[in-house]
């Protein structure tokens, strides 16, 4: 009979094996799912994971769109990540986002026509500060009243959406677009545009932030008080109280970080990939984020990885939509799959498995 | 005579390599907003897609994408359909008209086609169809229809082409109703059956026993369905599996003859940047059958509506007809001008709600 045995401590080489491991199953289960769909498996694996980064054809483009897809997945879940390591659960990236978008898109349009070299600089702070601003709410609520930061956080989500949309039909719409909606191309303005810093690269300023991001949230967990406290406060609630950690603060500093680095990678879609504030201008960066700093352990370095391999099955994806008509619900599936194994075979980080002779009663 | 050998081999390997150009077929790719299997819009695209691979055999490869957000996605969506070797995209929702242009400046040999937008370029075509031929015939439908004269019309996004069917709908049913009330709920979605469903019952609660709907699931038939005693029509596609009743009538899309059209054009290579924007007549929107659950009476009218707007004899936008505030927009017996359809953002006097900005 097989038992579970909880390990006292998590198994730090299962740590490390069980995302390789996830991502090996999903390819198995992903294959049999396409196969079942009349798909050659073998050669949709092959397109998702292999054309982006090596087929002639696509690679010199695809391979700069996985940096522009990663940076604001990455950018996210690093924010992320240092609340989900305390305890600390903001779901409303998504809102974050949104609301860092229309901060900075609306100081940048505020001076069109205007070229100066500070207007971009400022809608970056704008997006940082509406982003920050947004999680603070959750925050504030949590700390005065104690509500759940989950709920709370989800539910201005849609708030944000709302806040688009109206921000796109009225007071950000563009003058000149013929009652369309929608703001100005904020490509076309180049004191708030977020360009190709160096041509064929994908690299905009949102990819070097989320690389900057990075290694800032490495040496703070590693180097930094705050980054113990947030260790502990996770592991020992108890214990990080006795460690002198004031939670209230934890819980403004880890929302608002998360919240203004969400801001951020809104503002940076805004003004580079996206353009304008369009209704749907969101595309669930928030959330997909949330899976990003799962499959990456919550850790930095993993989280980069973790990005770059959602973008991969992205852009895989979509090759492998209209190269080989696989369905985007299969696509969607198989992204879901992803998580599914991760969390699935977390448990072999936690427990061990014990093989026992069957007891006689 | 080895010479004379090596040149014929020439000329024979020339001919052969002319003939395998001609053989390749000419690859069409298609961009789509929501899935293949909507039952509405995309699906309606998607058939006019398998009609062009009907039509043209193996002399055609045709491509798609489905559910492609309308942002920087859609982009790239675009860009690695050019770069797989598209001669021809399609791209299919108002949301992809700045994508369309930034990506056709990239791959000046590939030619685009954007529907329903308004910027065209050298290698950038836009088509539309004027669906506001057939809401005015829904309008008059639901007018003589409705008992409680409360019509419910879920929108998608507040943009001249939902507008205007507003308007047309609103002109067409008060005519024939003048105590018809329209609601209006805004889904902010062209496809999200779960929101739609929330919208037909909210709009039916308030006492509509009229959906009209310019979002692309059956959902709010089926929610029309799951209620009884209420009408609805169906969108972009036929929806017959509603049919006789709650769906008494339809607005298609038919897009198959233009998209044979334009492919051909490539073919012949007098494939130009155009704008074209269809209604009933040259046969891109089409009328569902009107089933027996509206009376002879009024199924004949609006046949004859019908019949009026395809030979030209009646325009959906006829004066007099003032704007919501009251001014006058079209004088007795004037006809609305495409432009100011084109960019219609405004009601028409009758309508009690506000255009959301």
């Amino acid at each position: 009979m097989i038992t579970l045995e909880r390990r006292p401590e998590p198994s730090r080489m299962w740590q490390a094996l069980t995302p390789v491991l996830a991502v090996v199953l999903t390819m198995i289960a992903g294959g049999l799912l396409f196969a079942l769909l009349g798909k050659d498996p073998f050669e949709a694996i092959r397109t998702i994971f292999w054309d982006p980064l090596f087929n002639p054809q696509f690679a010199s483009y695809s391979r700069p769109q996985l940096l522009v897809k990663a940076a604001p997945l990455i950018l996210i879940a690093i924010g992320l990540s240092l609340g989900f390591r305390a305890g600390i659960w903001n779901i409303g990236a998504e809102g974050q986002y949104i609301v860092g978008a229309i901060c900075g898109a609306a100081v940048g349009l505020a001076f069109y026509p205007t070229e100066a070299i500070y207007i971009f600089p400022l809608m970056v702070l704008a997006g940082a500060i509406g982003g920050t601003l947004w999680a603070m709410i959750p925050a504030v609520l949590k700390i005065r009243f104690g509500t759940n930061e989950i709920l709370v956080s989800l539910m201005l989500v849609y708030v944000a959406e709302q806040l688009l949309a109206s921000m796109a039909l009225g007071a950000l719409r563009n003058p000149d677009g013929g009652g369309f909606p929608g703001s100005r191309n904020l490509q076309q303005y180049p004191s708030a545009a977020n360009p190709e810093l160096i041509a064929g690269t994908g690299a905009h300023w949102g990819v070097v932030a989320a690389f900057i991001a990075v290694i800032a949230a490495y040496v703070l967990l590693n180097k930094h008080l705050l980054g113990y406290q947030i260790k502990l406060t996770g592991q020992a609630p108890r214990a990080a109280r006795f460690a002198g950690v004031r939670p209230n603060v934890l819980i403004a500093l880890c929302l608002g970080i998360s919240g203004g680095l969400a801001g951020l990678a809104g503002l940076f879609e805004v003004s580079g990939p996206a353009g304008q504030i369009s209704i749907d201008f969101n595309s669930f960066y928030g959330f997909t984020a949330i899976i990003v700093a799962f499959l990456g352990r919550l850790h930095p370095i993993g989280i980069l990885l973790a990005g770059l391999l959602m973008a991969l099955t992205y852009i895989g994806g979509e090759l492998a939509q209209f190269m080989l008509g696989i369905p985007s619900a299969a696509i969607q599936a198989f992204q879901g799959m992803l998580l599914f194994f991760l969390l699935g075979v977390d448990v072999l980080s936690n427990f061990r498995i014990r093989i026992k002779p069957k007891q006689v009663a | 005579m080895n010479l004379m050998k090596t040149l014929l081999g020439a000329v024979a390997a020339a001919a052969i390599g002319g003939a395998a150009m001609a053989e390749d077929p000419l690859k069409v790719g298609f961009i789509y907003v929501g899935p293949i299997g909507d039952g509405g819009w995309t699906y309606e695209h998607n058939k006019g897609r398998l009609a062009v691979e009907e039509h043209f055999g193996d002399a055609v490869e045709t491509v798609f994408q489905e559910s492609v957000p309308e942002g920087a996605d859609a982009e790239r969506a675009m860009t690695q359909m050019a770069l797989s070797g598209a001669d021809l995209i399609f791209t299919t929702s108002f949301g992809y008209m700045d994508p369309t242009i930034n990506v056709a400046a990239n791959f000046p040999d590939v030619k685009f086609e954007h529907a329903t937008g308004y910027k065209r370029a050298d290698n950038v075509s836009t088509y539309s169809a004027r669906f506001y031929e057939g809401r005015a015939i829904q309008g008059h439908i639901a007018g003589k229809m409705t008992e409680t004269n409360k019509i419910g019309y879920i929108a998608s996004f507040p943009i001249p082409e939902v507008i205007r069917g507003i308007n047309s709908a609103y002109i067409h049913a008060s005519r024939v109703n003048p105590d018809v009330e329209f609601n209006i709920v805004w889904a902010y979605t062209w496809f999200d059956p779960a929101k739609e469903a929330d919208a037909a019952n909210a709009l039916i609660e308030q006492g509509a026993d009229v959906i009209l709907q310019h979002t692309d699931s059956t959902a709010p038939l089926a929610a029309a369905q799951a209620k009884g005693g209420v009408i609805g029509f169906g969108q972009a596609s036929d929806m017959s599996e509603y049919a006789p009743f709650p769906r008494v009538s339809s607005i298609i899309d038919d897009w198959a003859p233009y998209y044979i059209a334009r492919v051909q054009a490539v073919m012949d290579g007098t494939w130009e940047s155009t704008d074209t924007w269809d209604g009933i007549g040259p046969g891109m929107v089409a009328i569902g059958e009107i089933t027996d659950a509206v009376p002879a009476e009024v199924a004949e009218e609006a046949m004859a509506m019908k019949e009026a707007l395809a030979d030209g004899s009646y325009h959906a936008f006829t004066g007099p007809i003032n704007k919501q505030d009251g001014t006058v927009w079209l004088a007795e017996g004037e006809t609305a001008d495409d432009g100011t359809l084109a960019g219609m953002d405004f009601y028409v006097e009758g309508i009690t709600a506000e255009i959301p900005n």
